[in-house]
């Protein structure tokens, strides 16, 4: 899969990278800046979440909210935060690329003229209000909270998830917006991928109008990320929750993005959970039916991955059930390996999904995505054939030696979560834990 | 030459777009092909369109159309249902079966190098489903564990229950999941009965988009389909001629939910049809009220109060009227100012606070500029395709969405607002904690609150 396209570098450090497709008269402006929560330290977590919310409401050229001229002249747009990087996106109509690039100078240049106390305490009620509709108020939805509490240390900056901690969002004092913005948005932190019906010249014309006045400010420390200590033993919790059926979590430290390893317990995650001939799937929804759902994920960081199966139990079967049979599977997987059949049918699963995200210019996911993916967090934005070629020249023995390596049945943290009052449905000798 | 930060620049001419066209013809069992050659990644989008949804449930059957939906790939043709998902796994497929309150959809995206193993599949579970009762047992188990699920889930009880109030004893009154005690009596033989009614070639439209020619496609379309044939067991009930729904016993209804940490609200009334002429006019007019970021609604409810994360309208449009409603999640102690408010927004665009120029060119232009955006993916062509096959509407039809949008103006978007978003009938469903929310929402005035629990 070939995606051409040109890379320059502007005098002030801003990476700018471009990629025709005439095929639709839009264009997609791409824009990462390489900070997420990971950036943040304890008792300061969601303020790389937060800052990504004011940079909708407006800059000093053009003050009253970054979304009216942009759906006006018919763009979708949007932006989010992880714990690697914060990324926001347009897609125009070709004729509006003016407009889109004059906008994201604006916010990346002049941000703090125009930031007022108001706007800064209705953003942290608009994402408190966000972290009560998808994680307070939602079943299951302080799970990965206490995941990933457990499975770094406190002083790790994965330890916590990129929504935050709701007292710590309250704490947040617009003088932190302004030291965050100076040391983290600007052009030499940041890479500008345009990906449409534009041409290559005029592009990085208009990228120059617009960027190049910026100065370039400097490139932020690397984030230390303390070792961590291989665990002997299972770390084994329970989570009380409003919920119906008790769900279970097993989750294991794993390579970084891009790192050894990491597309093989990609590829073991499908071979796990992907489709009703999976592993897991298989034995605990179709035959067994102990479990209503099984899904198994490679979370791929930039600073270290962790993999993860989720299973809920069927009414009536216990944890103790499903967590068994997970182990048994998993078992065989890590002593056996795939076999050529199931590796052939999720490499044409991981090849057609990687098309897939191919298909748009903009958005999440999309080329101009992607190609800010690779250029962040590898320097080179056309990894793409190298990425395919990852998963292509796996074999059945590099997935079971990753699977034996990287998920072995100790180590593990394992999470319980059950329905309010009802910890004895957890697994034996789990330790109630407590997030909100 | 440095960038002028004294004003936004201008745009440019309105670029150029083809709109796709749809290549189409009708096989000799009756059953409608409809091809679009789109070159730019080795994909093909296949889509085929029954007519038929959860409407089309008989009273006591809720659910009847959603799972016989749900067992079209659980086992096909010579193949179990493993076999079935073993084979749409060796070809990449994506596969999305869903079932709304008008039709039956079932999309599959693949390499285009494997397009015929994905129209053979579509086609075996189209037409030779197995309907085993051992995979029905366990699909049936998996839908009742879902409803369970879905009662701890604020969205899901909101929606259950603003639509069985909205639609009281009619074919729009559940949600296509359908109810647990319904489920529980339903039998196997009273899904091949339904398939057996439903899905018949004269009723059915495929639809091709992808990597190759519209000739290619087209044939590879006709082979897999064209020695199917079926005539309808008995008839299907077209929902032009339901009936229209009873007005809500009461305007507001609280689902208790102790100590949610926001209230989930819906506010609507049934609006208009997705024939309606009005439909154009409809959308710019919720454009401007609610349907988008920098809407009435919005700006007011999270940008100006920080009330919420978000909130929308939508007209959902569907073969007989459908509802008009308002979306958002807002917390627990701003719910009922949040409904004042919202009400307001409601009431004011039909009156005090008329559609001004400048929103209208707002609205219309993010419809219209933003329109080829729809039309950039396989799958996105043949879904928007799939809309004209259900909707009856015109070969033209995309076409001319661009000129009949720009024709409206203020009188005519504003008579849409006055015509089908109308404040007096709104019917209010609060998902929340009952003892925190009761003083303030009676204080709403707006009759004695429904204590509803959902079923």
């Amino acid at each position: 899969m070939n995606i051409p396209y040109t890379k320059h570098t502007l005098p002030n450090g801003l990476d700018v990278l471009i990629h025709e497709d005439h095929s639709v008269p839009i264009v997609a402006v791409n824009l990462w800046y390489h900070v997420g929560s990971k950036n943040e330290t304890p008792g300061r977590t969601g303020f790389a979440h937060l800052f990504e919310h004011l940079m909708f409401e407006g800059s000093q050229h053009y003050d009253r909210g970054y979304f009216h001229p942009l759906q006006e002249a018919g763009a979708s747009l949007n932006g989010s935060t992880n714990a690697d990087r914060t990324n926001y996106w347009e897609v125009v109509p070709t004729n509006a690329i003016d407009l889109a690039l004059w906008m994201e100078s604006d916010r990346m240049g002049y941000l703090l003229p125009a930031l007022t106390d108001a706007k800064f305490a209705n953003q942290r009620e608009v994402v408190l209000n966000e972290r009560r509709q998808n994680y307070e108020n939602r079943p299951y939805g302080l799970a990965g909270m206490a995941i990933v509490a457990a499975l770094y240390p406190e002083q790790h900056p994965y330890h916590w998830l990129t929504i935050g901690d709701a007292d710590d969002i309250r704490a947040a004092h617009i003088d932190d917006v302004r030291a965050f913005f100076q040391r983290y948005y600007h052009p030499r932190n940041a890479s500008l991928a345009l990906a449409g019906d534009i041409d290559a010249e005029q592009g990085l014309a208009l990228a120059s109008r617009y960027f190049e006045e910026i100065p370039g400010g400097e490139t932020p420390p690397r984030v230390m990320v303390p070792a961590l200590a291989p665990r002997q033993e299972d770390v084994r919790l329970v989570l009380e929750d409003r919920v119906e059926l008790p769900r279970l979590y097993l989750a294991w430290h794993a390579p970084a993005l891009f790192a050894d390893g990491d597309a093989e317990l990609d590829l073991i995650a499908e071979v796990l959970s992907s489709g009703k001939t999976s592993r897991l799937y298989r034995a605990l929804v179709y035959e067994q039916r102990i479990a209503t759902e099984v899904a198994a994920s490679q979370n791929s960081r930039e600073a270290g991955s962790f993999f993860q199966v989720v299973a809920t139990a069927a009414p009536g079967r216990t944890l103790a059930e499903v967590e068994r049979a997970i182990a048994r599977e998993m078992g065989s997987l890590v002593e056996k390996g795939p076999t050529d059949i199931e590796l052939e049918r999720c490499l044409a699963q991981a090849e057609a999904h990687f098309l897939f995200r191919l298909q748009t210019v903009g958005g999440f996911g999309g080329k101009s995505d992607q190609l800010n993916a690779y250029n962040t967090f590898l320097g080179d934005p056309g990894y793409f054939d190298r990425d395919l070629e990852r998963y292509r020249s796996a074999t059945p023995a590099a997935l079971r030696a990753a699977a034996a390596r990287h998920l072995t049945a100790r180590g593990r943290v394992v999470l319980s979560v059950v329905p309010r009052g009802r910890l004895a449905l957890a697994l034996p000798d789990s330790q109630p834990v407590a997030v909100s | 030459m440095a960038a002028d930060r004294s004003g936004l620049p201008s745009l440019g001419p309105e670029p150029a777009f083809r709109f796709p066209e749809i290549h189409r013809t009708v096989l000799a069992n009756g059953l409608r092909v409809w091809t679009v050659p789109h070159r730019q990644v080795p994909l093909v989008a296949l889509l085929a369109l029954v007519p038929v949804g959860a409407s089309s449930d008989p009273g006591d059957r809720p659910g009847l159309a959603a799972i016989t939906g749900d067992m079209l790939d659980e086992g096909a043709g010579d193949r179990s249902a493993l076999d079935v998902h073993e084979a749409l796994g060796r070809i990449g497929a994506q596969l999305d079966l869903e079932v709304g309150h008008d039709a039956t959809v079932l999309a599959l995206t693949t390499l285009e190098r494997y397009v015929d193993r994905g129209l053979e599949l579509i086609r075996d579970m189209l037409v030779r489903p197995r309907f085993e009762q051992r995979e029905f047992d366990r699909v049936r188990d998996l839908r009742l564990n879902r409803l369970l699920q879905l009662k701890d889930m604020p969205p899901a009880l909101a929606d259950r229950a603003f639509t069985q109030l909205l639609y009281r004893n009619h074919p729009y009154g559940h949600l296509p999941i359908g109810s647990e005690g319904a489920l529980r009596a339903l039998m196997i033989r009273d899904i091949a009965a339904f398939h057996r009614r439903a899905f018949v070639p004269a009723r059915t439209t495929v639809i091709a988009v992808g990597d190759a020619s519209r000739e290619a496609l087209t044939e590879a379309v006709a082979n897999a389909f064209e020695h199917w044939s079926a005539d309808a067991d008995g008839p299907i009930a077209d929902p032009e001629t339901f009936p229209e729904p009873a007005v809500p016993p009461s305007r507001l209804a609280l689902v208790h939910r102790a100590g949610a940490a926001q209230s989930e609200l819906r506010l609507g009334h049934v609006a208009l049809s997705r024939k309606s002429p009005d439909y154009h006019a409809a959308l710019v007019a919720n454009m401007v009220l609610g349907g988008q970021f920098v809407s009435r609604i919005n700006m007011n409810l999270r940008e100006d109060k920080g009330y919420t994360y978000g909130a929308r309208t939508a007209f959902e449009f569907r073969r007989a009227p459908g509802p008009f409603v308002l979306h958002a999640s807002v917390q627990s102690d701003a719910t009922a100012d949040a409904l004042r408010e919202a009400i307001g927004e409601i009431r004011a665009i039909r009156g005090e606070r008329p559609i001004t120029r400048a929103e209208l060119e707002l609205g219309r232009a993010s419809l219209t500029r933003g329109y080829p955006r729809s039309f950039e993916t396989a799958d996105q062509i043949a879904r928007g395709a799939a809309q004209l096959a259900l909707y009856d509407l015109p070969d033209d039809y995309f076409s001319t969405f661009i000129p009949k949008v720009l024709s409206l103006d203020e009188a005519a978007v504003t008579a849409a607002a006055f015509q089908h978003i109308d404040p007096a009938r709104l019917l209010t469903v609060v998902v929340g904690d009952r003892d925190k929310l009761m003083p303030s929402l009676r204080a709403l005035e707006l009759g004695d609150v429904a204590d509803v629990s959902v079923t």
